[in-house]
């Protein structure tokens, strides 16, 4: 190989490292409940092609206690191809009593045991804020958007300048209203969509794909 | 007299304090059953140190965690605001113990809570 041609390889290499777009790193946040494993779940079902799930839901709160990272998920959408790395996080929250396990029919020791990995997947889920690309909030449209949860979320990520997308989710239920989230955060791009039943990802791979990609 | 000690503090008082000064002053004050109201509140960063550091501090029976509300920023969403990215301003913020403090209502600009005095 000539000097040149050995000259051109190693520059193209040193340049498809230093250049070459990798799949953005996405983290799912939001209160517990409000179907950020059930979304999850639901991109891997349109786009991974297979039966893999993130992880199990469930009625009772703080289901997921451990963050879970899905690599390389290719999305097409309107003639574009993404590539995203997903990472679904715990419920994130500001308390977390036992008696509200046992509540749902747990055993104290059940539910001290539940509460203790809930505090860890919460400080797991803040933790991950450091190391994202960007943030899909997940809300429940049949709840006030107004929580703390949501407000340190927004916050957090307009502070570090990076791109969020609200998921409205649960328009399949009759209470639910998506315009109050829009009306609370009307600065952020916002999407309605049932992710148990499937309705509106169309529109939500195509703002996905608007702001991660 | 019995009932709930309420800490009204400045931002001159909170502002002197580093961020971990201000974190875990909000957590020792509150685990003694104090409720406080930050006239500005903490930055984002700031409240999610907070929540991390309040899930260490929860144990069964004796601190179930915070109650804590800030009103959302007022990013201006207009194109300008967009372009030169205005920093948010802080607002107020309610803090207080899960257990003695629950909010009614909150919406943009008002946060209704009652505070009780059984734990």
């Amino acid at each position: 190989m000539s000097m040149i041609k050995r000259f051109k390889l190693s520059f193209s290499k040193m340049f498809n490292k230093l250049f070459k777009k990798k799949g953005a790193c996405i983290g799912i946040y939001g209160p517990p409940n409000a179907g950020k494993t059930t979304l999850s779940n639901r991109i891997l079902k349109d786009w991974a092609g297979s039966e893999e799930t993130m992880g199990s839901v469930s009625h009772i709160a703080h289901e997921t206690r451990h963050a879970k990272r899905r690599n390389g998920i290719t999305i097409e959408t309107n003639g574009h191809t993404i590539s995203l790395d997903i990472v679904d996080t715990p419920g994130l929250a500001t308390k977390i009593d036992f008696h509200d396990f046992m509540e749902q029919g747990m055993s104290d020791v059940e539910s001290k045991k539940r509460s203790k990995e809930a505090t860890e997947g919460v400080i797991e889920a803040v933790k991950w804020l450091d190391d994202l690309d960007g943030v899909i909030l997940v809300m429940d449209s049949t709840e006030n958007p107004y929580t703390q949860v949501n407000v340190t979320v927004i916050g957090n990520m307009e502070a570090r300048n990076l791109p969020l997308l609200i998921v409205a989710n649960k328009i399949d239920l009759p209470n639910a209203d998506p315009g109050v989230i829009k009306e609370a955060f009307p600065q952020h791009p916002l999407v309605p969509v049932s992710a148990l039943e499937g309705v509106g990802m169309d529109s939500f791979y195509e703002a996905l794909a608007k702001q991660f990609g | 007299m019995q009932g709930i000690q309420l800490d009204l503090i400045s931002e001159a008082r909170i502002s002197q304090m580093a961020s971990m000064e201000k974190v875990r002053y909000i957590i020792d004050e509150v685990r003694k059953g104090k409720i406080l109201v930050l006239e500005k509140g903490l930055n984002p960063m700031e409240e999610a140190k907070l929540i991390e550091m309040t899930m260490s501090a929860i144990q069964p029976d004796v601190f179930s965690g915070i109650e804590m509300q800030s009103y959302p920023s007022n990013t201006d969403a207009s194109l300008l605001g967009k372009l030169f990215k205005k920093q948010s301003n802080k607002r107020l913020t309610v803090i207080g113990p899960a257990n003695q403090l629950k909010t009614l209502k909150k919406d943009r600009n008002l946060i209704s809570a009652l505070v009780s005095a059984s734990k």
